[in-house]
């Protein structure tokens, strides 16, 4: 009886109010076509404008992302558990970054932390390292060549970056390998008379990281030097300052956006870099992206594994963000 | 008057080791293509041979990898070249004081390492898959659609540069007058707005192209199964090295030459039939201002 009442008072209730939400329903209508938006696009344009727009933000950027960091939150669980009552968020995965197996007999996950370090350095090295031999070229590019031969000089280097990232590597492979073209000839002139492993040394990799970032540490600092009116250097050379001051007062505090930007993205890349290190790493030392790997593949340990992403991740943005404050820079200028 | 002398060796000294840094490689690992020794190696040379070639097109999984990756890059094409298309469009069009949090959440992707839009890609449609009960064949678990997705994340935002960069030098009167004229927004779109688009709409498919292409760092968490030529080099690469992967390099060398050169030369004559253009419409602005008695 009283069920009876309460959905008779429900179906009362919506017919008196049903007028009410029609007209709400047709006054919302008229207001969407309303919208500057919807009226300056067209009803079609505007909805795939949205769809496309949201689809790419939500399903593509952020959720995976969320999804990706609540994993990592969570046990390794087999399927038929998943969703059931052991489901429960912990921060076992970022504890065994940092702290390794409670039965272990060392204090701190050594192995792991070192490699993550290790990443970091080398990477900030690789960045280093990459400014110091394009700087001069975009240099060269943007304010010494003229016309056509700096637009064969572009050319030039933009063509290596056109083969493969594995082919490139490979190539490093062969040069730098033990009956490498490299130790071969050092081998002839009788600098050494056992063949050096430059692999297991990291020698190979360093030289093929900073190789395969060349393109993307020119163009930004290049662009950045080419708006650099060329009076103004010949200027600071008239009034006796020598070529390394021209540099570190006029040329410099002008590419400033483009060094910066051309960092960020050298820095992320290495640090991201997975081929490479699998290429031309040696055998003994690893890259953290390779410990990612590992969890995802031969280790089985997925959680573990966006742990470990999320932490390599946010160290990235870190990262970026002192570059920004450092060089005084905005996002829309590292992109660019 | 030596010092600069010096100053100039120095530099062209470093010009020639800068550029020998940039192809040495890539010219050793061509040499090694065509030597007869079963290891990829210059020295010590044992005879011309073409061998490797052969072999590489023999070679059946490497041509699956090859056609994986050419469907894989058709997808990206089809995905990410809209997506960008309409990123950029409300880019113009979003509310000033919103633009640059949309910003920064839509070129996000372009700085997260591709190992992380991999990996997200792969556990958000993992755990989905596994929310909704579907089926080990259904898209949710599927290789190749996965990897569609993971780098159309960040593709779509490298399109959405592209069309940034020209959307900027859109006269915006041209839509306006349009309008006026009794068009509709939907005419606008098509008869102004795309045409105005078209150089970057080409030039976005070629690079979503050829990134997806050559993707190696996204592609190997979320292709599982599946191969694409770039994780089937990878693999190779990997196991121990032969010279057919050189043969490889060498035919990809070829065709990025080839294309390189017809750019070029297209946009020398491109430039030149410019010059022309300027030269006859001075010429003729001359004409008009002799007949007018200037």
């Amino acid at each position: 009886m009283n069920d009876f009442f309460i959905i008779f008072m429900a179906v009362l209730l919506a017919l008196l109010l049903q007028p009410l939400i029609q007209k709400k329903a047709g006054g919302l209508w008229s207001s969407v076509s309303a919208i500057n938006f919807v009226r300056r696009n067209g009803t079609f344009i505007s909805l795939y404008l949205i769809i496309a727009v949201v689809a790419w933000i939500v399903f593509m950027i952020v959720l995976p992302q969320l999804y990706m960091v609540d994993f990592s939150f969570r046990h390794n669980l087999p399927l038929a558990e998943i969703g059931g009552p052991n489901d429960v968020h912990t921060v076992k995965n970022y504890e065994y970054l940092i702290f390794g197996r409670q039965t272990d007999e060392e204090w701190l996950n050594w192995l792991h932390l070192t490699v993550f370090l290790k990443t970091m350095l080398a990477s900030i090295f690789v960045t280093l390292l990459d400014l110091a031999i394009c700087y001069p070229m975009a240099y060269y590019m943007a304010q010494v060549a003229k016309g056509g031969q700096a637009r064969l000089l572009i050319l030039a280097l933009v063509v290596p970056f056109w083969v493969n990232e594995i082919l490139r590597a490979f190539a490093f492979r062969i040069l730098f390998g033990t009956g490498g073209v490299i130790n071969n000839f050092l081998i002839y002139l009788g600098v050494w008379d056992e063949p050096f492993d430059f692999l297991r040394a990291d020698i190979g990799l360093y030289a093929g990281l900073s190789y395969a970032y060349i393109l993307l540490m020119i163009f930004p600092i290049f662009n950045a030097i080419e708006s650099l009116d060329h009076n103004q250097v010949e200027a600071a050379r008239d009034l006796g300052s020598p070529w390394w001051r021209i540099h570190w007062r006029v040329v410099i505090p002008h590419a400033k956006p483009g060094i910066a930007s051309a960092c960020t993205m050298v820095f992320m890349l290495s640090a991201g870099a997975l081929a490479a290190p699998q290429i031309l790493g040696g055998p003994s030392s690893l890259w953290f992206t390779q410990v990612i790997y590992q969890w995802f593949n031969t280790g089985g340990n997925w959680p573990q594994g966006s742990a470990y992403a999320f932490v390599l991740l946010i160290a990235c943005i870190a990262f970026v963000m002192t570059v920004m404050k450092i060089f005084k820079v905005s996002l829309g200028e590292i992109t660019k | 008057m030596t010092s600069r002398t010096v100053m100039r060796l120095m530099v062209l000294f470093y010009i020639i080791l800068f550029f020998g840094y940039l192809f040495g490689p890539l010219i050793m690992m061509g040499v090694t293509a065509f030597n007869a020794t079963s290891f990829p190696q210059v020295t010590p040379w044992e005879g011309f041979t073409t061998q490797w070639f052969v072999q590489l097109l023999n070679d059946d999984q490497m041509m699956d990898g090859l056609i994986n990756s050419l469907w894989i890059g058709f997808g990206v094409v089809c995905l990410s070249v809209p997506i960008g298309l309409a990123a950029a469009l409300m880019m113009t069009q979003i509310y000033e004081r919103v633009r640059p949090y949309y910003y920064m959440v839509v070129v996000s992707p372009v700085l997260t390492p591709g190992v992380i839009l991999g990996i997200s890609t792969l556990v958000f449609w993992d755990r989905m898959g596994t929310a909704v009960n579907a089926e080990y064949e259904s898209l949710f678990y599927n290789g190749m659609w996965l990897t569609i997705v993971g780098q159309s994340t960040f593709i779509s935002a490298y399109c959405m540069l592209v069309f940034l960069a020209r959307l900027a030098r859109f006269d915006k009167t041209q839509e306006e007058a349009a309008l006026d004229l009794g068009a509709t927004h939907v005419q606008v779109f098509w008869k102004i707005m795309v045409p105005f688009l078209r150089p970057a709409i080409f030039s976005a498919a070629v690079l979503a192209f050829l990134t997806s292409f050559e993707n190696y760092n996204t592609t190997v968490f979320t292709i599982q199964a599946e191969s694409t030529l770039t994780t089937v080099l990878a693999g190779k690469v990997r196991m121990g090295t032969q010279p057919d992967l050189s043969a490889l390099a060498v035919i990809i060398i070829c065709v990025t030459l080839t294309g390189a050169l017809i750019h070029e030369f297209l946009k020398q004559k491109e430039r030149l039939a410019q010059v022309r253009q300027e030269k006859a419409a001075k010429a003729a602005d001359r004409e008009l201002a002799d007949t007018m008695g200037l």
